[in-house]
């Protein structure tokens, strides 16, 4: 059946920050929907709270709305635009809950507004425990035995009934959030109790535990004519037990005879058809007893979910596109196969290699939590490798995490397990946490059977037997020489995995060696091609993966070729903004007739579509194996490389810079990157141009540190060099606190990990400005010297709270005119003495000491997180600019070409705000620091400050309250501001709650306080924590007393963080929380498009209430 | 593990490194045609299929043997395939329903095979250049290739003798009360098994006359998939003939095949035929997607033919993949609803078969 004619104009909802379980997988599949709809013909009409996706360029939609994602904003959307259909099954767990509210509140009757890819009842048979379990009973298959329960009465009940072990998960939450496993009485009241407290509607799923289980996915797709396909089968390495998002995955299933996976096929069908999914794509999980076969269907998600962005980039067929096809009336014998075109998207994609995923973690930002995984997703990101083996594609796996590891150990940090006793390894492994597969090789490498291992983790023995293939072949190697290899030998080896790095740090020779030994007797590497269909056809889309067999597919072509390096897996401080960066370098170049390269390991992106570049490679981001790709891609084109780009990637790309072929790498010259990093140079640059900095020096020893420190006195911020988002930075107050600070550095240094210390990459010691306003701003300089100033951001909170926390405002609202030209002057020097070509971040301090004093603090020549979010709000697309000036050309021929256009004129403010994963790691202190924690951002966008921050703050899950009762207390050195932060929210009509020393400063100023609470220590009646627990406080206001969790504040924070309740811990935070509280009932709420603020809107178009 | 370095050689000279795995071949040199298979699971099914008497296997999934061989996924007592060529052998197998390892049923059946070979260039180079000889082992490079080009074509080869019972054999009805006989050309086991569900199945030797099956007096006669060419299985094209009209008639893979050439149709080489269990077909009557286990490297070809009407096309080439007869009941199919390995979506071929037997039925009281 075709298209369908009856509807003209399709709503899409987006899934909104990235949050840990929910990442920028959905903008990969967003994107590949808004394309598509776009392209039959449709209007689209897009609501996506975060700026940082590719899907909220303003080309992507008829009309993009960067609001909130909630019931309020979508109704108002809704009645603004009067969609014929909203499609929900691409914006994860967030669009499929918004649409569900919608139903409920009868929202898409009114409007007469049709629900398509999955309906009501779909989702609620989907989404509920107990219909989706009675509904598979009825359909004959097998579910772990279960019950449910909205009380702790209930849930006693069920206990005696299913017994011990028991998994309990809560109903309608996102990632498995607040789902746990108990083996003691104990253990089941907490999760119960708590489960039924984080569950949307009060209701858990008791089930028996199946843990210990092999676990399996299959993600399948059906067509309104009751085709159905499987798109990708996923075996999980780790049992069950562990999140699918936090357990290793691989592609296809490994272990099931063809009947056991027949039938896992044709239940997995049942499923769908019962749940009564009518288009689109869905997985559905299963479990498998490993002694008896008996297999359960664990659960189903009736749309486009984290995994099946891993299987479109396993199998090469696009879900997210044929979802949106099959929605609007296609069927699937209607779509052709995209890497083939000449064959039909009706079939299975069958694969001639292995996918491994990794999932990354970040649980170094988060001291308290254990570490240990479990049924509640943790990860941050996840990378995934492709090899024509399973150890190929896992020792390539281990190496994208981009850990400081080169491999499946053999390699230095492999000596972090040496110190434990063989009983104590195999004790580790047994226990699932961030590092177990390391610990799975050196278990095997001890001496432990691959029995033994399984009996202590339940790993199938076929994967540890594979592990032990690495094992084996490393004993042998470690007996040889560089020199001693016969061909077959080192083809062996590498197509086992190992990297050039392992070899090298095995043999104790320099990798150069192992390098050039390798190649003498020629063996080099290979490319395969990604094609869906196991090269039983030829494949259209050049999507390519490295291996080491007989030839290698990459076509030639004369054409000029940019290669284009990724930011690898997303984690704290490096996410889905230099993901969008990379595309549109891509989509840039590809515009001024390039052909672009594209290397990237992160399946979730959009860089890794195979429809983003002219060419993908899958691969680490490693020197050998970026190195392998410019030489590939040299030897096709006949050396007409035209460029590398490697300043939009994050730091992934650029610590790779300086090795790479100099004369290739565009932009900024690895030099000038030197000269902003190395803090001497630096320093004396900023001399040089009398541009004031704080005053610091830089030290590869404690000693140097405290010396350093006696001379420019505390508070201090000590910083490593050469980091993303923060890592290990900290501001000390006295000189425990830096012996500490400088302790830590050392150690993880030692081990070749991020961040450490090493005498090239020593520690930098500045004197750090308290009460300062922290300012970025992004620039583009090209090569005749023009410079362009992209933004100009005042960060909401004060310096010491890590850019990438802060909220911050475009246009700035406090700074002086005079400040604003001054920020912009030294931009632009510094962009000259840098030589940049490209794009500059450069961050200031600005001091209200009498006038505005400003500092600079650093400068980075190279794409800043905060470019999308510019680029969004001045409607100037900043990184395709760079891009094309790092190429060659000026701004002068771009803004004669038209790409370059000029900045929006318009009344609107921006506000982006960051998204904190406090509630995934209640053990975590939730206080903001100079270290990095947020996971997403969102923006807010209005015609006054108060306003554009109030719709961040909603936006980014807190809603302000407009009124009731402010909680507030905060630290001496804040006493002042937080006066002032008090008589503003008295001003509004609050009450205030305070602790005591807090309470003495508002009345000293004369404002009422209504309660005073003693410190938690001395309180005998009710004390803060007790006050917020009892439901009377609408809004926290508590900031951090110096470094580290203190007692009396992590309390407090944890207590508000558990209740829901709108928190904030800084006091600038606060005063622009009371602005927007101020606005917002004086405003009466509007909902507007990207394209009309592109368009200019003035204030005057501000409605009162 | 450490085996013995071995070479596969095609005849147009191209040459692979891998290791010798299974049995040892005489002289250290295994020739066959090589086909390459895109199933991803069911590895024993297809090494035990009939159909592939002459060949190597080639898979293109790279890891074979990862879940071992049991008693139970046979579909025959032994391969008739000459050997298997694969990526990468499991060293040890992991599954509960696992009897035995992969290289021990090699070993045991005799057939060799070679491990290490980059298959995708394999299949890229058949892909490209057509099914061709092979001959793989530890021989030298220059006897394999000698071998891979003596090797003789399957064109007009009759296979089928090498792999059809000596005898009739007879297996218990698990269901309905039909009286099948279902000719041998390589049948597999699930097949069987698959009608043994409608009743009890008569298993007789492909050169069975007309006039001997209809002395058992069937309700319907099943024609099974096997091996090769059906152009010179010319004594069971007669058969058909004897049979169409005479009682409802179902036919698989070769038996599809030879009843189309009973009809007046004829076959045709593919260039490297599909084998794999994930080929989309369309059933014309419904417009339905069917994903389905293929095994065939000859084809029917696609005439306007009286008397029959063509049911189901595969949608990745238009090749047919299944017909009908207008004037009496018989229909066929090219590909494989009893499955073994691959997708269950077909099956209900087999109650057609039930359908029309019992229609026949109908008419003859």
């Amino acid at each position: 059946m075709p298209r369908r004619d009856d509807i003209e104009s399709i709503l899409l909802i987006g899934a909104g920050p990235i949050v840990i379980g929910q990442a920028c997988e959905f903008d990969y599949s967003g994107t590949q929907a808004c394309r598509v709809l776009r392209e039959e013909g449709y209007r689209v009409i897009l609501a996506n709270s975060n700026p940082a996706t590719i899907m909220t360029d303003p080309e992507f939609a008829d009309a993009t709305y960067v609001e909130p994602l909630t019931l309020e904003t979508l109704t108002a959307i809704i009645e603004r635009e009067k969609p014929d259909a909203l499609l929900p099954t691409l914006g994860g767990q967030t669009a499929l809950n918004l649409a569900m509210e919608l139903v409920e509140a009868g929202v898409l009757e009114k409007h007469n507004v049709e629900m398509i890819g999955a309906d009501a009842t779909a989702i609620a048979t989907a989404e509920d425990r107990g219909l989706f379990k009675s509904a598979m009973i009825e359909i004959g298959l097998e579910v772990p035995r279960s019950a449910i329960a909205r009380t702790w009465e209930e849930s006693e009940v069920a206990l005696k009934e299913i017994g011990l072990p028991i998994i309990i998960r809560p109903a309608y939450i996102l990632g498995g959030k607040g789902t746990g496993i108990a083996t003691t009485p104990e253990e089941f009241e907490k999760a119960a109790k708590a489960g039924i407290e984080a569950s949307p509607i009060n209701e858990i799923l008791i089930e028996e535990s199946i843990v210990g289980w092999k676990e399996f996915e299959l993600e399948v797709m059906r067509d309104h004519a009751d085709n159905c396909v499987v798109v990708c089968s996923i075996e999980n390495v780790d049992p069950m037990g562990v999140h699918t998002g936090d357990s290793i995955t691989v592609a296809p299933i490994q272990t099931l005879t063809d009947v056991e996976y027949q039938a896992m096929r044709d239940a997995a069908f049942a499923v769908l058809r019962r749940v009564g999914v009518e288009t689109g794509g869905s997985n559905v999980q299963f479990s498998v007893d490993p002694e008896t076969g008996r297999q359960v269907v664990i659960e189903m998600n009736p749309r486009v979910s984290r995994s099946s962005a891993l299987a479109s980039k396993a199998t090469g067929f696009p879900i997210a596109k044929i979802a949106a096809r099959l929605a609007v009336g296609y069927t699937l014998d209607e779509i052709p196969n995209d890497i083939t075109k000449a064959t039909p998207a009706s079939f299975e994609p069958t694969i001639d290699y292995v996918v491994t995923k990794i999932p990354r973690w970040a649980f170094e930002k988060f001291p308290g939590v254990s570490g240990v995984l479990g049924t509640q997703m943790q990860s941050v990101g996840e990378v995934m490798a492709i090899g024509r083996t399973f150890p190929e594609s896992l020792q390539k796996a281990v190496r994208s995490l981009e850990l400081g590891r080169d491999g499946l150990n053999c390699d230095a940090a492999e000596g972090e397990l040496d110190d434990l006793s063989d009983a104590d390894l195999l004790a580790q492994a047994a226990v699932p946490r961030s590092m177990r597969i390391f610990e799975l090789e050196a278990a095997l490498r001890r001496g432990f059977s691959v029995d033994e291992v399984f009996a202590a983790t339940k790993v199938d023995p076929w994967f540890l037997d594979q592990i032990l293939a690495i094992t084996e072949e490393r004993a042998a190697l470690s007996g040889r020489t560089v020199e001693s290899l016969s061909r077959r030998e080192w083809r062996r080896a590498k197509q086992l995995g190992f990297a050039d790095t392992q070899l090298a740090w095995l043999w104790d020779v320099p990798v150069g060696e192992v390098a050039k030994a390798r190649a003498d007797v020629g063996i080099n590497v290979t490319y395969k091609t990604v094609d869906t269909c196991g090269a039983e056809f030829v494949a259209e889309t050049p999507y390519h993966y490295s291996t080491w067999e007989d030839e290698t597919e990459v076509a030639p072509s004369v054409k000029e070729r940019v290669i284009i390096l990724g930011s690898g897996p997303n984690r704290i401080g490096q996410g889905i903004e230099f993901d969008y960066c990379c595309v549109h370098a891509s989509f840039a170049l590809r515009d001024a007739g390039y052909e672009t390269v594209m290397i990237n390991c992160n399946p979730e992106t959009v860089s890794t579509d195979y429809d983003t570049s002219d060419r993908l490679y899958f691969e680490p981001l490693t020197l050998e194996d970026v190195n392998n790709v410019i030489e590939a891609e040299q030897a096709a084109s006949g050396g007409n490389v035209a460029g590398i780009v490697v300043s939009l990637g994050g730091q992934t790309p650029l610590k790779l810079a300086g090795d790479l072929p100099r004369d290739l790498v565009v932009g900024t010259s690895p030099d000038s990157i030197d000269l902003a990093e190395d803090r001497d140079r630096w320093n004396a640059l900023c001399a040089q141009l009398e541009i004031p900095q704080p005053a610091g020096g830089t030290a590869t020893t404690t000693e140097r540190a405290l010396e350093i420190v006696s001379r420019i006195g505390f508070p201090a911020l000590v910083r490593p060099s050469y980091v993303l988002g923060g890592r290990a930075m900290v501001i000390v107050h006295d000189e425990d606190g830096l012996r500490e600070a400088m302790a830590e550095l050392s150690a993880i240094g030692s081990l070749g990990r991020e961040g450490g210390l090493s005498a090239e990459r020593p520690v930098l010691v500045d004197r750090f400005l308290q009460d300062a306003i922290e300012v970025d701003v992004d620039a583009i300089r090209d090569a005749t010297g023009e410079i362009l100033i992209g933004g100009v951001m005042e960060h909401v909170e004060e310096a010491g709270v890590h850019s990438g926390d802060s909220a911050c405002m475009i246009p700035p609202v406090t700074l002086s005119d005079a400040t604003v030209a001054t920020l912009e002057h030294y931009a632009g020097e510094l962009a000259d003495a840098l030589e940049v070509i490209g794009l500059l971040n450069v961050q200031f301090a600005v001091q209200n000491t009498g006038g505005q004093q400003v500092f600079v603090i650093e400068a980075n020549p190279r794409a800043s997180r905060t470019v999308p979010f510019v680029a969004k709000a001045t409607g100037v697309p900043l990184v395709k600019v760079a891009t094309r000036v790092m190429l060659g050309a000026t701004l002068d021929e771009l803004r004669a070409e038209g790409l370059l256009t000029d900045k929006v004129i318009g009344d609107h403010i921006a506000v982006k705000e960051a998204v904190l994963p406090f509630n995934r790691f209640p053990e975590a202190d939730s206080m903001l620091g100079p270290e990095m924690k947020s996971t997403g951002e969102v923006m807010g966008i209005d015609l006054t400050a108060g306003l554009a921050f109030a719709k961040s703050q909603i936006a980014a899950g807190q809603t302000l309250p407009e009124g009731g009762t402010l909680f507030l207390s905060v630290a001496d050195r804040d006493k002042a501001v937080g006066v002032e932060a008090g008589r503003a929210f008295v001003e509004l009509g609050f009450a205030i709650a305070a602790t005591s020393g807090t309470a003495r400063a508002l009345k000293e100023a004369g404002i009422p306080v209504a309660v005073v609470v003693a410190k938690l220590e001395e309180a005998s009646g009710t004390d803060a924590v007790d006050l917020i627990k009892s439901g009377e406080i609408n809004i926290v206001v508590n900031t951090p007393r110096g470094r580290g969790p203190r007692a009396d504040g992590a309390h407090i924070r944890a207590a508000a963080g558990s209740k829901g309740i709108p928190l904030l811990t800084t006091v600038s935070s606060a005063i622009a929380a009371a602005n927007g509280i101020a606005d917002w009932r004086t405003h009466r709420f509007q909902v507007r498009t990207l394209q009309e603020f592109h368009n200019g809107v003035s204030r005057n178009d501000l409605a009162d209430r | 593990m450490t085996y013995e370095d071995a070479l596969l050689v095609l005849a147009d000279g191209s040459t692979f490194e891998g290791e010798a795995i299974g049995a040892d071949a005489p002289n250290g040199i295994t020739t066959g045609e090589v086909v390459f298979n895109t199933a991803m699971s069911g590895y024993q099914e297809i090494i035990t299929d009939p159909s592939y008497a002459g060949q190597l296997i080639s898979f293109t999934y790279p890891h074979i043997g990862n879940y071992g061989v049991n008693d139970i996924d046979f579909e025959a007592a032994s391969p008739f395939c000459n050997g298997l060529i694969v990526r990468d052998l499991a060293r040890l197998h992991s599954n509960h329903r696992a009897t035995s390892s992969l290289e021990q049923l090699l070993v045991d059946k005799g057939v060799s095979g070679i491990t290490g070979i980059d298959t995708r260039r394999l299949t890229r180079t058949i892909r490209d250049h057509g099914a061709m000889p092979g001959a793989f082992g530890t021989a030298s490079e220059a006897e394999l290739l000698a071998a891979a080009q003596h090797q003789p074509p399957t064109d007009g080869v009759d296979l089928v003798q090498t792999v059809t019972c000596q005898s009739p054999y007879e297996t218990a009805s698990t269901g309905g009360t039909r009286r099948i006989v279902a000719y041998d050309f390589g049948v597999k086991r699930t097949m069987v098994r698959q009608l043994s569900g409608l009743g009890t199945v008569e298993v007789v030797p492909a050169s069975t006359s007309a006039a001997d099956v209809l002395a058992r007096q069937p309700d319907g006669v099943f024609l099974s998939n096997g091996p090769g060419d059906p152009e010179p299985v010319t004594y069971a094209v007669e058969a058909i003939q004897g049979l169409l009209g005479e009682v409802p008639i179902f036919g698989i893979c070769l038996g599809h095949q030879l009843l189309s050439l009973a009809m007046g149709a004829e076959t045709y080489k593919l260039p490297f035929g599909h084998h794999g269990a994930n080929h989309p077909v369309c059933n014309h009557a419904t417009g339905a997607v069917e994903i389905t286990s293929q095994n065939h490297n000859y084809a029917v070809v696609d005439d306007a033919i009286s008397g029959i009407e063509v049911t189901h096309r595969n949608l990745n080439d238009g090749v047919v993949e299944g017909i009908r007869c207008l004037d009496v009941p018989a229909f066929s199919v090219q590909y494989h609803p009893e499955a073994a390995p691959g997708p269950h979506d077909s099956r209900y071929l087999f109650a057609e078969f039930e359908k029309l037997m019992q229609h026949a039925s109908r008419k003859d009281a």
